[in-house]
């Protein structure tokens, strides 16, 4: 197997291809979903209200900021920093900024890389909870399908390949090839998965605020 | 009617699904991550040792979940037991919904498949038996306008021994406010309708029974049967516009609420999903009052016995008014002592969503769910609760003998009655009522 052409094919095509995908398969679910709101989710529009769909939308986004998550408070922050970092560090890394330096002339401010090392293992540690919090508890582990196990392992792969890669632990080539692939494959499955939260929880959080806020003038965090 | 062999229509089956296959649904099923935080907030699942076949997740995932992935072709076996999930599992709560961080409304989908059991004749026999009621008297216990008329005047009377000019006004025109009920108050608890009319007497209100549209109860709801859900609460708004009323005013019940003010107008085919008319709850309404001033509380009559306030769902939770109703029992109470959880967080008390009226062959699973209930009660040590709704009164009063509460179930206005200062103008003169007498 020849890596370096892997490697070169997936970050010139590849990237190209997943980002491609993963904006265009977001933009095509969310016009649909959209159309066909119109007629079948009439209490969706009927009770608009900002103010409640904000709230709504930030309290789950808080560490802690329901009483949901204070049932679970391992769990909520495990989660907040799962979240937080997975969307963030991506960007911040000087390794990034380099390729995206080449490739198209400009960057975004880097962290030190003690920093992204230190956020690489606590998302990790934070994945690992998530794991282990979906096989101890019974009931998590029950509803549990493959599915979700397969794609939180996806997630977690590129930071746990990253880190890897940097530190040149194992064989560099194999693991930076893995480290693209999977990024690249998390990309391509993410509109089409339960991983379209990402856009789908700014919807389904705003309609329960609408639900009970503007129609109730009551919580639901 | 479940009990007899059913033939699967699928083609009925598939045009609920795709009525319903909008964007909060296909958004719903698809990203449910499975975390299992709605598990915990399932009264359900805690009272069954924590089954996880209890989960909310499973619940929806494998009912409604199922039915759209197999696009409406099941089998029979398949639809019992979606049948035991959506009525035997699940009360429409609603409490899940506020611990999922994705806001799935799960109530909302076990709604669905309530309606889609209903589609193929499969609903329980005790939710079955109101349907004709509704449809031949507009009422779920087939009761003929005399019978109303008659027991208004028969309490009207009753109650001018306790405060004098009580009336209880039947089809007034312009009124503010048309009081909508619940038929048992008629069959079986007319004090009740006694008690509201010394309240509203007290307090000088403008209210008016209807003679139709007067049931604001709606079990044609919970039984899946939307059509007609929606023509009863259509007769309702609409007898309002014709009487002219400021408001339509709900008796001490819970899922009346739900059913006038935020399901109904979807029932009812209207577009905006607004009610044409205000709808007001009593616990709205009474805390105006006391609020107001128009009841005053005798402090020496307040109740010292220890109390505790039962949320009903559909009033706390569901319709906002968490705050209301205590502000109620704190005035009329001096030893209030508050549930854990409570507010909108309260548990059902598991006779909701159609429970009671479900009867004996679930009686068994709602005295098991309903042990949640009855231990935060026994916790709070009271010896009175307090809750606006006929569903959890009924419950309550089961609950107190299979656990051995040793409390006293009672309504808002029972206390209310018990407390409130009675104007001197309306005491009743001693010597007319020997008269009458």
């Amino acid at each position: 197997m020849n890596w370096d052409y892997a490697y070169d094919v997936l970050l010139s095509r590849g990237t190209w291809i997943a980002f491609s995908v993963f904006i265009l398969g977001l933009l095509v679910r969310c016009v649909f979903l959209f159309g066909i709101s119109l007629e079948r989710d009439r209490p969706f529009y009927n009770h608009m209200d900002w103010t409640w769909g904000i709230k709504s939308i930030i309290r789950w986004l808080i560490p802690l900021g329901t009483k949901g998550w204070r049932q679970q408070p391992l769990f909520s922050l495990a989660v907040f920093l799962f979240h937080a970092i997975f969307l963030v560090l991506p960007f911040l890394l000087s390794a990034h900024n380099v390729l995206l330096q080449n490739a198209w002339g400009f960057s975004l401010p880097s962290i030190s890389d003690s920093t992204a090392d230190l956020l690489t293992i606590v998302f990790i540690i934070s994945a690992a909870l998530l794991m282990w919090r979906r096989i101890a508890r019974p009931e998590v582990r029950f509803l549990s399908t493959w599915w979700d196990y397969t794609l939180l392992i996806l997630s977690s792969l590129p930071f746990i390949t990253g880190l890897l890669a940097y530190h040149q632990i194992g064989p560099y080539k194999v693991i930076i090839v893995l480290h693209l692939l999977s990024a690249e494959l998390l990309l391509i499955l993410l509109p089409f998965s339960k991983l379209a939260h990402m856009i789908l929880y700014l919807f389904t959080r705003s309609f329960i605020g609408f639900e009970m806020g503007a129609r109730r003038g009551a919580r639901c965090w | 009617m479940t009990e007899n062999n059913i033939k699967i229509d699928i083609s009925k089956i598939r045009e609920i699904l795709d009525k319903n296959n909008g964007a909060r649904i296909r958004s719903w099923l698809s990203i449910c991550s499975r975390c299992g935080l709605c598990a915990e907030a399932c009264f359900f699942f805690l009272a069954n040792d924590k089954n996880p076949k209890y989960a909310p997740a499973y619940k929806f995932q494998r009912t409604l979940g199922t039915l759209y992935k197999k696009k409406g072709k099941v089998d029979e076996a398949f639809l019992r037991e979606c049948h035991d999930i959506a009525w035997g599992e699940c009360t429409l709560c609603k409490r899940c919904s506020l611990y999922c961080p994705f806001g799935i409304d799960i109530a909302a989908m076990i709604a669905i498949v309530r309606s889609i059991c209903f589609s193929q004749g499969l609903i329980p026999e005790g939710l079955a038996r109101t349907l004709p009621n509704y449809e031949q008297f507009g009422n779920q216990m087939a009761v003929t306008v005399e019978d109303l008329v008659e027991t208004c005047e028969w309490m009207a009377e009753e109650a001018r021994d306790e405060i004098k000019n009580v009336t209880i006004p039947i089809d007034t025109s312009g009124a503010k406010y048309m009081y909508t009920i619940n038929p048992r108050e008629v069959m079986f608890y007319p004090q009740d309708l006694a008690m509201a009319a010394q309240i509203f007497t007290v307090a000088e209100e403008s209210w008016t029974i209807p003679t139709t549209g007067w049931d604001c109860t709606n079990l044609a709801m919970y039984a899946g049967n939307k059509e007609l859900a929606g023509k009863v609460v259509d007769a309702m708004y609409k007898k309002a516009l014709e009487l002219e009323v400021e408001a339509i005013l709900i008796t001490e019940c819970g899922h009346a609420m739900r059913s006038a003010a935020y399901e109904g107008p979807y029932l009812a085919n209207y577009r905006n999903g607004k009610p044409p008319v205000p709808i007001v709850h009593s616990v709205q309404l009474f805390y105006e009052y006391i609020r107001d001033g128009r009841i005053k509380i005798d402090p020496s009559k307040k109740i010292d016995l220890p109390v505790t306030y039962q949320d009903p769902c559909n009033v706390s939770r569901n319709a906002g008014l968490w705050e209301q109703g205590r502000e109620i029992v704190r005035a009329i109470c001096n030893d209030f002592r508050d549930m854990s959880p409570n507010r909108d967080h309260n548990h059902c008390c598991g006779g909701g969503g159609g429970f009671i009226p479900m009867g004996g062959p679930y009686r068994k699973r709602r005295m098991r769910s309903g042990r949640i209930k009855a231990e935060q009660i026994r916790a709070t040590e009271a010896k009175i609760v307090i809750s606006p709704c006929h569903n959890c009164y009924d419950q309550l009063n089961d609950l107190n003998k299979e656990y051995d509460l040793g409390v006293r179930v009672v309504s808002l206005k029972e206390l209310i009655i018990e407390t409130m200062v009675v104007p001197e103008h309306l005491k009743p003169n001693p010597e007319s009522q020997n008269e009458e007498g």
